[in-house]
């Protein structure tokens, strides 16, 4: 066969540039690692507090080092939201990953097609009427009636998958109509709240990484612990779903039940997230959209990549939460957005032939 | 060898395949199926290679109840490649065709799988293609990498649904070839459906004709490639020369079907 594209310039065979590119990527996601490494230390030794980074490093080392208070600041305060922030943000990247490669959609993520505002208005249920989806909640009432509702409306996404002739497309349609579907019942909600009530939903809504316990931070590493590596066995199967349903299935690929199993994990990750944290949207989109530009979608290195980028976003946007006014710690969803959307327009801009 | 015994296919309450009934196809043999559009060519596919749930009958390869095998052994021995495939995935056409290696496998790619990969590349001299993104390639240079991904999965039987339809001349020719030469050196069952008459005589063994998803002839392409069979399947007027160098000619005359020019 004859040539149809000049190839002249092209001096190595194709495995040796697929090899080179492939240490490439996967030196790209290491260096990713340690800034986010590096983002999660800045993150615990900045604060309201000016503590020298070395003083910092020796608590995280050795807790009684440099006095109580010291040691209460690193250990109680500040690392738990930083690696709050950390695993969020890679909770919410793998989930956005993972939701966009099964519907593939670019535009789906956990908070794109309802679950969110799922659990946004299991919270308002919880703060205006003192509803509980989960009997028993107590304390923990709004977070576990967020995560209920989460879990609510991620059932719904996979009844329709269950349905005969049901496509891809209709899942997302089905996702975006639950999405104003809760968001009219949050605002019904929000009508009949008193105005401690707003605020306090509002609040909610905002988004914040100061409601983490330790429990809390274990919870989501059980969580991540377990998803990401059914994520990174599938990983295959996975990559070939980007080509088309008929083209996996041709490849051996169960296509529903793979389907099924990745939305169980994906809406667990969003679920706990949300119910954690209250909405920070954005870091689903957008982290994998990075992670894409940078290293593709072969999901040996697409699903890390969007770990990290998920959590450098929420470790940044951390880091400015509490650096924008000294002593005054700003909602974290609203700083993720402000800080992420131009960082992002500027890759898409940079990128222009192809983001997705 | 493929053997089919009463294959019937339906999509919920239509039936799309009634009752095909093939004895044998050998391996090292190239069969082209043919028809009209819509007549239940793909169909045909999907059903051998078992992505259709309402497929009824019973299919032998090699010895094998295809009928009682697992989705994923059955995707080690027979390759569908469907009519188009359409992705905005960012891989690339080298990854892709690494998928037809990998997608069964472990976690790890190593140099001797990029060999693999890379004289598939060499073969269909698409070298200069791997490291472009897949949807950024035109439609033939798709077409190209989907059949590379076919022939690095080494099945047991190829299922190609117009492979060359989005391909210029020398492309054809040249995919045409290869797919011969492949079918007779790895003795693979190998079955192509084509709408280019002329490529289908001049490079199959045999020649499957379905017509409204039934099987109207099948047998050795001289015995098929005759003008009242093409008439009568396409509604057409054709007429087929065999020329001296045992090259088979369909040449089309007119079609029996009007369109509705006076409603333009």
């Amino acid at each position: 066969m004859t040539d149809i594209v000049d190839n002249s310039g092209v001096e190595d065979g194709a495995s040796k540039r697929y090899l080179r590119t492939a240490r490439k990527r996967s030196i790209i996601v290491f260096v990713m690692m340690a800034i986010v490494a590096f983002s999660v230390l800045l993150d615990v030794s900045l604060g309201p507090g000016n503590f020298p980074l070395s003083d910092i490093i020796d608590v995280l080392w050795d807790e009684n080092s440099h006095g109580v208070s010291l040691s209460v600041i690193v250990w109680d305060i500040r690392l738990p939201v930083a690696l709050m922030a950390l695993l969020i943000g890679a909770m919410l990247g793998a989930a956005g990953a993972e939701m966009q490669t099964i519907l593939n959609n670019p535009l789906a993520d956990p908070f794109t097609l309802g679950i969110s505002s799922a659990a946004s208005f299991g919270a308002s249920l919880a703060i205006v009427a003192g509803f509980s989806l989960i009997p028993y909640a107590g304390t923990l009432l709004i977070t576990t009636n967020a995560f209920g509702f989460a879990l609510l409306a991620s059932f719904i996404l996979f009844a329709t998958t269950r349905m005969r002739g049901v496509n891809i497309e209709t899942m997302v349609l089905v996702g975006i109509a639950l999405m104003f579907t809760f968001n009219a019942l949050l605002a019904l909600m929000q009508y009949y709240s008193s105005e401690t009530e707003l605020q306090k939903i509002v609040f909610w809504m905002m988004g914040s990484l100061m409601r983490v316990t330790w429990s809390k931070l274990a919870i989501c590493a059980v969580i991540l612990g377990i998803s990401l590596p059914i994520f990174m066995w599938r990983n295959w199967q996975l990559t070939a779903l980007r080509l088309g349903d008929e083209k996996a299935r041709s490849m051996g690929i169960n296509v529903s039940r793979l389907r099924i199993e990745m939305l169980i994990l994906v809406s667990l990750l969003s679920a706990v997230s949300v119910a954690f944290v209250g909405v920070i949207g954005f870091i689903g989109l957008v982290g994998p959209h990075m992670a894409r530009m940078m290293v593709g979608e072969d999901q040996r290195f697409f699903l890390p990549m969007s770990v990290f980028c998920g959590a450098l976003i929420l470790s940044v946007a951390s880091i400015i939460s509490k650096m924008i006014t000294p002593g005054i710690i700003y909602p974290i969803g609203m700083i993720t957005s402000l800080i992420g959307v131009p960082f992002f327009l500027s890759l898409v801009l940079k990128q222009r032939k192809r983001s997705w | 060898m493929l053997k089919i015994d009463g294959l019937s296919a339906s999509y919920g309450k239509k039936t799309i395949l009634t009752e095909i009934s093939i004895d044998e196809i050998k391996p090292g043999e190239l069969t082209a199926v043919i028809g009209p559009n819509g007549t239940g060519k793909s169909t045909f596919f999907k059903a051998i290679s078992g992505l259709l749930k309402g497929t009824m009958g019973k299919m032998v390869l090699n010895g094998d109840d295809l009928g009682g095998l697992s989705s994923d052994v059955m995707a080690r021995k027979i390759c569908y490649l469907p009519q188009s495939v359409n992705t905005t995935a960012a891989l690339t056409a080298f990854e892709v065709v690494l998928l037809g290696l990998k997608f069964q496998s472990g976690w790890r790619v190593k140099d001797e799988d990029a060999a693999q990969v890379e004289k598939i590349f060499a073969i269909l001299d698409i070298d200069h293609l791997s490291d472009q993104y897949i949807g950024d390639l035109s439609g033939g240079q798709q077409q190209l990498v989907w059949i590379a991904q076919a022939i690095i999965r080494s099945p047991e039987m190829l299922l190609l649904d117009e492979p060359t339809s989005a391909l210029d001349l020398q492309h054809q020719l040249a995919v045409m070839d290869l797919l011969k030469i492949l079918t007779k050196k790895r003795n693979i069952v190998t079955m192509v459906a084509l709408h280019d008459l002329n490529l289908a005589a001049r490079y199959a063994d045999k020649v499957l004709v379905i017509k409204d998803g039934k099987l109207r002839a099948f047998g050795v392409t001289q015995d098929i490639f005759r003008t009242d069979i093409i008439n009568e399947t396409y509604g057409v007027e054709v007429e087929v020369q065999t020329q001296a160098s045992g090259t088979i000619l369909v040449m089309p005359i007119r079609s029996k079907r009007q369109l509705r020019a006076d409603l333009l």
